[in-house]
């Protein structure tokens, strides 16, 4: 594990934020709800000041050595902030920031192509301390804890049983933030604020990322399976981690639903919402107005009564 | 056509067209195009290393979750390539239906980054214009390519909108309900905004591609 | 310089070793680099210096130009310098005036460059022939060798190791860490390729063991400590307790029928949990010795001091004693086998295929238990919920040909998973399916067993198995455990349910092996198993003199290969009882009194024991006999009062001049 290194001046823990092209468009829930967590919880965090495209899987398509340096350009303007842990809540820019730091590190070739387009372009090289690439649910589960989370909720949950989807880029190939077969920091991290969860079995089955925008008839077919699973295990809701398997699992239900499956309206919820809500952040600040499918018990489960408060 | 025999050796596959009008295929690989310098090339980018110690087991292709579409599995693109059949794999459409998702790189018991090795040849089949050109998914990836370098950042709006019109541009119409409802939802905005220092980022981006005569 | 107050004569040999050391260093220009040093007689270059006519060319040569030292450039002393230690005595010579010099392991081997490789060779003999000039004549002491072998491990390899030991008249002790022997062997139902029941083939072997006159059988004993050296080996035995006098117990049952528990309750280790048993038990029916014993963990009378103690009220021999205490015996003997076995892949470390998670996922040594007529369900395939599968995964490889876990093909397991398919179809009529990335059958009659499976209709399907899970994709998947393969010969992704999946797992090292090993001052390889001496020619020897190895503990391998490897080892002990003494390497190192203080640094460092203080002349003293060599003392001795045959000051310090002579 690493060390908590991100101390600014004062001591205080400080994160440096990368949110990544989603967060800022499709995902704006994701970045609404991680902010108003990271505030209830007393984590100091900053967004890295002109942050650029982390690449996804597509820069990486065209060329290698410019992808590495795309991801690396973040890491220097974190470095030169003076951050030692740069967070990022997208799965995707998680692995593409984490797989530059990794490769800068294990590949002598790519580190000097790195560091010298860097400098050429008055950067600094990220060298032989690059800032570590860290994931939220990572960061809640280490630096938090379930216990701290427990302490800190002040709403009972309302709704019905989750399935805790994890996908792939964040488990896989690097399992610091969980364990790549069989992660369980989410349900440890949901029990403990008081969230059910169901075993589910496909917790890492990939969605199809963004070929399901490309080959459509594909990846609807790998969401179909993820969503006919968490049903049949009892789940009423999936959270997630990652704004594209959000997005995959929530836009396209109208296609399932027209095709095999009436009844279809599951709510897919992004990790930090849930947290959020039972930490007593409100319904616009978690962005759940902004859900296309399970409109209807998102209204239910995160209606604010005002009796309620769970000590 | 019909009927004509060929005695001088043929591309592979070949069509034989016979008289009564059936076409049949003819397959024969010539060790003449397989190509065992490119095939070590290839194990020198990073993650490629151990290719060789490949056995074949097919674990890849069992854990894939896109297996099922592709035309030649992981496994079996793992063993062209280790023979040198150069073409067939960069024409492949199985490189493109790679969904990055490192289940293979995980399983794998020799520890072969496949997802690496398929994004080195996604890189070479666009390098040497060998990719089915109307598939969208290098269409998008070049798309990203071009807007990432010119702006720094990536409109989700634009890329699609850029992407559906050079593969498949009635598409879009279909696409307008789920549109809608990510307007509505706020989760699309047409707007765009790039970085402030993007000469910057372009100098970097560049300076990193000199000296490469093909790209990655 | 020499001995006989006359000039130092040296002959030189480069041998060529055909290319091994030819291919890289020029043989040639060694040789005559040779010619040009001091007190070199006569320099050449051969093929094949370790040929007979390479060795009869030193043994003309120190007669015709009275050589009164041979230098031999060629490979590592461990292979050859025996040979032409003995060539240079027949010659007349004191074998200890030769001396070797390695231009293979460390020139030709380890070297690209010509023109480099052949500097460091003649730098290497530029060392040599300053060293030899003060070599000293010395003789080689015998010591006797102790009648008695020790057998550890009491699997099949010990077995047969002890029998064949015991019935050539040696005397044989044979210590096994469970309370019975037999080993793994023991749990199998059938054996492949002939489908002979183990037990039956196995049982007679366990009672000649029993009641031979020349074997000491002690069971639930272990190793605690060796010393000693070759054909003088003291070993402490530490004898567990079972807390049953073994010479009373008759293994009639009886006390386990009047256990105060009237149904078994605890997991039975025998059978990996898939069976109980009472505090008090037999490993199994055939245990030999047939003596019961006594689980401290889970008997009452050790949990709380209160217990009506009926089982030792059954017994009319009085042969159960809840104050029996270990207790250390002492032994001599000459030669130790072992053959400590392997331990089934830990499957815990690979979490792909759900084992300990669906409750009918099974390892295949749970499965043997399962076929055996003597185990938990008698024989019929019962699983753990109770039913019995219509279909069933077996799943070739686990833990082997992985660089995740074990990087080793583990040899046996595509040969017993075949022998569980034929069984499990036999007892059960379920649809069997074999994974499998390699169908490894190269024994005898192997190939024709994989033949009958073929024909039997077992499925066989090239694939390693990524995930056994339980998510479905179509109706006829419910309730079972679905395994997703690529079929690569067919060339398509299937998916098969399946109601049990078994776990070819394969063979590791004990989980202890290291302090094992350590315990008997032998090597392991990189892979953790036993180092035998050499791979092809020597695989029961090890490097240490007087320790040979059999069986599983050597590396992975079934029961054919096992006993012979058993009875190669029995043959090696039986030499050198036979034989009857071993000569010792006379590089011992030895006090010179006139310059001892007394000091005692040296005495606590010996790792052998060897070094006494005489308190009447107040100086260390050396033990030749005991004494290995090590140069411990040597190096330590504050007043360098302590010398070593062969590593004399003289010797080592002129050889580091002679290297270091063109820097």
């Amino acid at each position: 594990m690493p060390a908590d290194r991100s101390h600014n001046g004062d001591g205080a823990k400080k994160y440096v934020y990368y949110p990544g092209c989603s967060l800022k468009s499709t995902g704006l829930a994701y970045e609404e709800s991680f902010l108003a967590v990271f505030q209830l919880l007393d984590l100091p965090f900053e967004e890295l000041p002109d942050w650029n495209c982390c690449g996804a899987t597509s820069y990486m398509d065209i060329e290698e050595d410019s992808a590495f340096v795309l991801a690396a350009r973040n890491l220097s303007l974190a470095k030169s902030s003076g951050a030692t842990d740069i967070l990022a809540p997208c799965s995707a820019c998680y692995l593409v920031l984490r797989k530059a730091e990794d490769y800068h590190r294990r590949y002598p070739v790519i580190r000097e192509k790195v560091d010298a387009a860097l400098k050429r372009a008055r950067l600094e090289p990220l060298a032989d301390n690059c800032p570590h690439v860290r994931h939220p649910l990572e960061v809640l589960y280490n630096d938090v804890g379930p216990e701290r989370l427990r302490a800190k909720v002040s709403r009972r949950w309302e709704g019905g049983p989750i399935a805790c989807y994890y996908g792939c880029q964040v488990v896989r190939p690097y399992g610091e933030v969980d364990n790549p077969v069989n992660p369980v920091r989410m349900e440890e991290l949901l029990e403990a604020a008081g969230i059910p969860t169901i075993e589910y079995g496909l917790k890492t089955k990939c969605c199809g990322g963004s070929l399901t925008g490309t080959i459509h008839e594909v990846g609807l077919r790998l969401n179909y399976v993820l969503l006919k699973d968490a049903h049949r295990r009892g789940a009423q809701a999936v959270v997630t981690i990652c704004p594209l398997c959000q997005f995959n699992l929530d836009v396209y239900q109208n296609e399932i639903r027209k095709d095999t499956w009436p009844s279809l309206d599951m709510p897919i919820l992004y990790l930090t919402q849930v947290l959020g809500w039972v930490l007593g952040a409100d319904f616009q600040a978690l962005g759940l107005h902004r859900s296309v499918s399970g409109r209807k018990l998102i209204r239910e489960w995160f209606s604010r009564k005002e009796e309620e408060s769970y000590v | 056509m019909e009927g004509k025999i060929h005695f001088q050796p043929q591309e592979h596959p070949s069509k034989v067209y016979l008289q009564s009008g059936d076409i049949i295929s003819r397959k024969l690989r010539y060790q003449r195009e397989a190509d065992p310098v490119w095939a070590r090339k290839i194990t020198s980018h990073p993650g490629c290393e151990r290719l060789f110690s490949c056995i074949q087991c097919g674990t890849c292709s069992g854990t894939c979750p896109l297996s099922l579409y592709m035309d030649y599995t992981p496994r079996r693109i793992v063993a062209l390539v280790r023979e040198g059949f150069r073409k067939d794999v960069l024409r492949s459409q199985t490189i493109w239906l790679c969904a990055s998702c490192y289940s293979c790189a995980v399983h794998c018991p020799q520890n072969i980054e496949i997802t690496d090795l398929m994004y080195t040849l996604k890189r070479e089949a666009i390098q040497s214009h060998l990719f089915p050109k109307r598939f969208p998914i290098p269409v998008l990836a070049r798309e990203f390519y071009e807007l990432v370098r010119r702006h720094g950042r990536n409109s989700e709006f634009w890329l699609v909108l850029r992407m559906m019109l050079k593969t498949n541009p009635l598409g879009l119409l279909g696409m307008a309900k789920t549109g809608w409802s990510l307007i509505r939802t706020g989760r699309m905005s047409l707007k765009f905004e790039g970085i402030q220092q993007i000469r910057q980022l372009q100098a970097a981006l560049e300076a990193a591609q000199e000296g490469n005569n093909h790209a990655g | 310089m020499s001995d006989n107050g006359g000039a130092v004569r040296i002959g030189v040999y480069v041998c060529h070793c055909g290319t091994n050391i030819a291919g890289v260093v020029d043989c040639r220009a060694v040789a005559e680099y040779g010619a040009t040093l001091p007190n070199v007689v006569i320099s050449r270059d051969y093929k094949y210096m370790c040929s007979d006519p390479g060795q009869e060319l030193i043994q003309q040569d120190v007669a015709a130009h009275k050589l009164n030292r041979v230098i031999v450039a060629s490979c590592s002393p461990l292979l050859h310098e025996q040979t032409f230690r003995s060539a240079v005595a027949k010659a007349g010579l004191n074998p200890f005036y030769f001396h070797m010099v390695n231009l293979r392991e460390h020139v030709s081997w380890v070297h690209e460059s010509r023109t480099e490789a052949t500097r460091k060779a003649q730098d290497l003999l530029r060392a040599a022939v300053r060293r030899v000039v003060f070599h000293r004549p010395l003789e080689r002491h015998s010591v006797g060798i102790h009648p008695g072998v020790l057998v550890v491990g009491g699997g099949i390899a010990g077995i047969h190791a002890a029998l064949t030991l015991a019935n050539a008249g040696k005397k044989v002790y044979l210590v096994e860490r469970e309370a019975t022997i037999g080993g793994y062997m023991a749990k199998f139902d059938k054996t492949f390729p002939t489908l002979d029941c183990a037990a039956c083939i196995l049982t007679p072997k366990m009672s000649q063991v029993k009641s031979h006159p020349n074997i000491t059988l002690w069971t639930y004993s272990e190793v605690a400590h060796v010393d000693g050296f070759v054909g003088n080996f003291t070993v402490k035995v530490l004898r567990k307790p079972r807390y049953v006098l073994e010479d009373l117990c008759s293994g009639c049952l009886q006390c386990v029928e009047a256990c105060v528990y009237k149904q078994p309750k605890f997991s039975d280790e025998f059978n990996y949990g898939l069976g109980k048993r009472k505090p008090i038990y037999m490993p199994f029916p055939q245990a030999t010795p047939p003596v019961v014993l006594i689980d401290p963990e889970t008997c009452i009378q050790f949990k709380s001091g209160r217990c009506k103690q009926t089982c030792l009220q059954a017994c009319d021999r009085q042969a159960i004693s809840f104050e029996q205490k270990q207790f250390t015996e002492e032994i001599k003997v000459g030669a130790i086998i072992l053959t400590t076995g392997a331990q089934p892949f830990d499957v815990s470390k690979t979490p792909y295929y759900g084992y300990g998670v669906y409750p009918n996922v099974y390892t295949s040594l749970e499965v043997e238990r399962l076929v055996n007529a003597s185990g938990p369900t008698g024989g019929e395939l019962i699983l753990r919920n109770g039913r019995k599968p219509q279909s069933v995964g077996i799943i070739h490889c686990v833990g082997s040909r992985d660089e995740n876990t074990n990087r080793w093909c583990s040899r046996v397991c595509c040969m017993y998973s075949l022998k569980l398919a034929h069984l499990i179809k036999e007892r059960s009529g379920a649809e069997v399916f074999n994974f499998y990335i390699d169908m490894r059958t190269p024994g005898k009659y192997f190939e024709e067993f994989y033949q009958r499976l073929l024909n039997e209709g077992v499925h066989f399907i090239r694939g390693r198995v990524a995930e056994v899970t339980d998510w479905v994709l179509d109706p006829s998947e419910e309730g079972k455990m679905v395994i997703r393969v690529e079929d690569t010969l067919i060339g398509t992704v299937r998916r098969i349910p399946v109601d049990m999946v078994v776990l070819s797992v394969g063979l590791e090292p004990h989980a202890d092996a290291q302090e094992v090993r350590r315990l008997f001052n032998i090597s392991c390889s990189t892979e953790g198993f036993f180092l035998e001496r050499h791979p092809k020619l020597a695989p029961v020897e090890t490097f240490t003199d007087g320790v040979f190895l059999a069986g599983c503990c050597q590396g992975p391998k079934d029961i054919p290969d096992t006993v012979a490897q058993a009875g190669a080892a029995a043959a090696e002990a039986m030499k050198l009882i036979d034989v009857g003494k071993v000569e010792m390497e006379p590089n011992t190192a030895y006090v010179v009194e006139e310059k001892c203080s007394g000091c005692r640094t040296c005495i606590p460092l010996c790792p052998y024991g060897a070094i006494t203080f005489v308190h009447d002349r107040n100086v260390a003293s050396i033990n030749e006999a005991l004494c290995k060599g090590c140069g411990t003392c040597v190096a330590a001795c504050p007043s360098g009062s302590i010398k070593q045959n062969l590593f004399e000051d003289e010797e080592i310090f002129s050889e580091v001049e002679g290297l270091l002579q063109t820097v």
